[in-house]
């Protein structure tokens, strides 16, 4: 199978700190991975550079082939990348409906120029409501975002990267801000809605066990570096990994979950 | 050559004229984020003041050199008594807003401010002269200017060097970049962020204020004056970027020389030169010569 | 009903008054309504700008722009009817938007403000220096023709008067519906959130920039219709205290409705007219303390309070 997303090199330094070195990855189509990596590890940085928020000190980014190093986060969008962010992005005033209708409103008035998006023909307000009934946000369809509480934020925010119905989707920190209790509801949740369409997923997450159960491979980041890729239960057992990432002293595999 | 000196000479004591008044709108901004409309009014309120206190001095027929003391008193008082005032009364509501909308606000403030100089002190003008001859004048090649430029351009460096010291070499000023940097960390480390805004804005209103109380002998003092003043201290401190000294200096020369050099050289340009370069200067560094814009971390 | 249904039957239920009542109102009051609705098409373009998170503190300069390409339209061109005039107006404010689009849609906030402002200052700088356009004194206009009747006949007393209610009638309408549109509501996702949009595949710069010249084109007709129904122009109208007032009408009427800024625009002038009568002096007390009230007491205008009842109600 062909790589969606492959990065050759990938460097970013912000004056003395490097937040990538050197990254080289490939990412196959209809897959889930799952990116990992202590605090200040580089994985927002690798998002940001992939989708166009940064420019590469160094390195390239392919996608489906082409070269879309450098390119604006617009044009990225419109290729087939989309993305939800750490803290999430929504538009405050706009009620959760409107949320949706943005995105989808902007695919629906170009579609020609969103060769990524699988949309179709698809009435921006039908999927905006359907989008809704997926993600279990039916009640608050009409609630203006700013008063949302946070974990419903964070599904609006991903709802909206996945209405558009893009290629693939890379989600920064999902369960960020959820309840330990909550969050495998919210990835069955979101795996599900997101799966549901086919799309390739990469997901960043600082929970081993989430990581475990959602993904067929990982991909360990330390100090912008690639330390370990592979399939998930290899990755998780990886010393280093363990020692760098998870934060212990290397016990055995399937370790009591916190 | 004589008309490049000349255009030196006006263009710097333009230019120490506009640095009083744009240090004190840029000191505002970088403390408290707020870009003050009522500034050139504040700057207005200076001058009425100062042609009072002079005028008053000096019909009395006391010591014609204790005008000049009348001056920098006028400027004090409307400093610790209108800044105060403004911040206590009104600003200090609005903490916490959009930086618009506190444009807005002050907007709203120089309206008020406008009527309330007519209804204090009338529609009419005010001439004090007498300061400004009073020192003689000073001979440079073929021109001749009055020693009290040279006391113009002096207070500006004065008050240049007194800012520096206050801001980089005391306690309080070291309070004062902090809050600059971030006001919340600053309010966590007990830093009393509300009492640095009423020194800064008392301060800030007080700079306005020496700004038209200098200019009071050189002008007729009128309705208005401050209007087209704001807008000028506005295009040097976006020249140099909003809230650094350096640039409210470097601006102020900018602006100054420019105006003076089109004064003489090309008079039909004078009056939109100075925006002219502002946009230029924008068009190349969004946000003026000294302030970096910054990425947005997501 | 969709509100823009709703919308457009209020806006025409207004026209057709406005018709009705012409007859009944004396001269003064004919000019009063004229200049009021004038000013507040510029007001309107603030609406959507102030949708889109921007205040301009320039609209003086499309207004200027309009009204001195009225002016010159009509003498270089003997343009003798005011429709052609005022259609010039704005077409000049939006192509001067354009240009200046350029660089103002690169800018936000209080920067977006004070270049708005600087750009404003540059056309009075220039106005003022220019003799062919009579320098600080400005010049008359004058229309031969409204509709293609003569201005001195009897219906054409009103000609002006019913161009500027038809000029409000189509820009309120072409607005609000613009701003149901996917395209129109791009405006106040912008202003909560501009990299989501970009994220969302849009360009927010030719979105800004686009609003931009909208706006103008609003200003651009209010200063062509000023023209009309004052006869003279001069350079104050690129002024920055000109573009204040609009901000203030803006503010006052807020954005919640196409029609709050002509309601706003004409309190506006019917307080002045009062208060240039009995208190010249306290006239921009009375402006600035409105101005913080509303500010303070009521961020979204004047006219929420009738949103408010409105929704109390159902
Ligand atoms: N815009 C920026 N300017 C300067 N430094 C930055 C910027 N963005 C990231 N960094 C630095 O790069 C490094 C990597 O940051 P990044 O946000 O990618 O980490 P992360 O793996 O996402 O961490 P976390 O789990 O905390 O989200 C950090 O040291 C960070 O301080
Ligand atoms: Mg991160």
């Amino acid at each position: 199978m062909s790589p969606i997303l492959e990065s050759r090199g990938l460097t970013k330094t912000f004056g003395a700190v490097t937040a990538a070195r050197d990254i080289s990855l490939s990412i196959e189509e209809d897959t889930v991975v799952g990116l990992i990596g202590g605090n200040g590890a580089g994985k927002t940085t690798f998002l940001n550079l992939v989708t166009g928020y940064l420019k590469p000190t160094a390195g390239t980014v392919r996608f489906q082939g082409r070269d879309i190093t450098g390119m604006a986060p617009r044009r990225i969008t419109r290729l087939g990348i989309c993305r939800s962010f750490q803290i999430p992005q929504v538009f405050d005033t706009l009620t959760a409906y409107e949320n949706l209708l943005v995105g989808l409103g902007i695919v629906s008035m170009g579609r020609k120029a969103f060769v990524g998006s699988n949309l179709g023909t698809a009435r921006p307000e039908a999927v905006a409501d359907e989008m809704l009934e997926r993600f279990h946000l039916r009640e608050y369809r009409d609630e203006p975002a700013s008063v949302l509480p946070e974990g419903v934020r964070k599904l609006l925010d991903i709802a909206m990267a996945l209405a558009v119905k893009p290629a693939i989707l890379l989600l920064d920190e999902p369960t960020s801000g959820v309840s330990a209790d909550e969050k495998f509801s919210l990835m069955d949740l979101v795996l599900g809605a997101i799966r549901a369409d086919k799309v390739t997923v990469l997901f960043v997450e600082h929970d081993m066990d989430i990581v475990r159960r959602y993904t067929q491979r990982i991909l360990a980041f330390y100090d912008g570096k690639v330390i370990a890729d592979g399939d998930s239960a290899t990755v998780l057992s990886n010393p280093e990994v363990r020692r760098l990432v998870v934060g212990e002293p290397a016990p055995e595999e399937g370790a009591a979950p916190c | 050559m004589s008309t490049i000196l000349a255009v030196l000479v006006d263009g710097v004591i333009y230019a120490s004229w506009l640095f009083v008044i744009a240090t004190g709108l840029t000191l505002v901004y970088g403390v408290m984020r707020i870009l003050n409309m009522a500034h050139g009014s504040l700057y207005a309120l200076g001058a009425y003041a100062a042609a009072s206190l002079a005028g008053a001095w000096l019909r009395a027929g006391w010591a014609p050199m204790g005008s000049y003391a009348m001056l920098v008193l006028a400027a004090l008082l409307v400093g610790l008594v209108v800044g105060p005032l403004i911040e206590r009364g009104l600003l200090r509501f609005c903490y916490g807003r959009d930086e618009v909308v506190l444009v807005l606000v002050t907007y709203a403030l120089f309206l008020i401010l406008e009527d309330v100089i007519k209804l204090v002190w009338g529609v009419e003008s005010y001439f004090i002269y007498e300061p400004y001859g009073l020192l003689g004048n000073v001979e440079m090649g073929a021109l001749s200017y009055p020693v009290y430029s040279a006391v113009l351009v002096g207070a500006a460096v004065l008050v240049g060097v007194l800012l520096r010291i206050g801001i980089y070499g005391t306690r309080y000023g070291k309070l004062l970049t902090a809050v600059i940097h971030d006001r919340e960390v600053s309010a966590a480390m007990g830093i009393n962020v509300n009492r640095v805004y009423l020194v800064t804005f008392t301060l800030g209103t007080m700079l306005a204020a020496i700004g038209g109380a200098l200019t009071a002998p050189t002008v007729s003092v009128v309705p208005g004056m401050g209007v087209e003043t704001i807008v000028l201290a506005f295009a040097v401190v976006v020249i140099g970027g909003l809230g650094s000294m350096q640039g409210a200096a470097l601006g102020a020369l900018i602006v100054g020389l420019v105006r003076s050099g089109a004064v003489h050289f090309f008079p039909q340009v004078e009056l939109f030169s100075i925006y002219l370069v502002m946009a230029l200067v924008l068009a190349v560094r969004p946000r003026g010569l000294f302030v970096a814009a910054e990425a947005r971390k997501i | 009903m969709t509100s823009f249904r709703r919308t457009t039957l209020g806006l025409g239920v207004a026209l057709l008054v406005m018709g009705l009542a012409a007859p009944l109102l004396p001269k003064w009051a004919l000019f009063l309504v004229t200049i009021a609705i004038a000013k507040g098409m510029v007001a309107l373009g603030l609406l959507l700008l102030m949708r889109t998170g921007l205040v301009s503190f320039g609209q003086g300069l499309y207004f200027a722009a309009g009204a001195y390409a009225a002016g010159v339209g009509s003498q270089a061109l003997d343009l003798g009817d005011a429709v052609p005039m005022v259609l010039l107006g704005g077409l000049t404010a939006a192509a001067v938007a354009a240009g200046l689009g350029l660089l103002l849609a690169r800018y936000r906030a209080i920067f977006f403000a004070m270049l708005s402002l600087a750009f404003s200052m540059i056309l009075y700088g220039l106005l003022v220096k220019t003799s062919a356009l009579g320098s600080t004194d400005g010049f008359n206009v004058a229309a031969r023709t409204v509709f293609g009747l003569p201005i001195g006949s009897t219906l054409g007393r009103y000609g002006v008067y019913a161009l500027a209610a038809l000029c409000a009638f189509g820009a309120a309408v072409g607005l609000d519906r613009y701003l149901g549109s996917y395209l129109g509501r791009l405006a106040p996702a912008v202003r909560d959130n501009e990299l989501r949009v970009e994220y969302m595949g849009a360009s927010v710069r030719n979105l800004v920039h686009l609003n931009l010249v909208i706006a103008a084109a609003m200003a651009g007709v209010g200063g062509a219709l000023t023209a009309l129904a004052v006869g003279h122009i001069d350079p104050e109208m690129a002024y920055w205290t000109t573009s204040g007032e609009f901000v203030f009408v803006a503010i006052l009427s807020g954005t919640a409705s196409v029609a709050a800024p002509f309601a706003g625009a004409v309190l506006l002038e019917l307080l002045r007219s009062f208060a240039y009568e009995h208190a010249p002096n306290t006239w921009q007390l009375v402006m600035g303390s409105a101005m913080l009230a509303v500010i303070l007491f009521l961020p979204e205008g004047l006219w929420s309070i009738f949103r408010r009842r409105r929704r109390a109600a159902t």
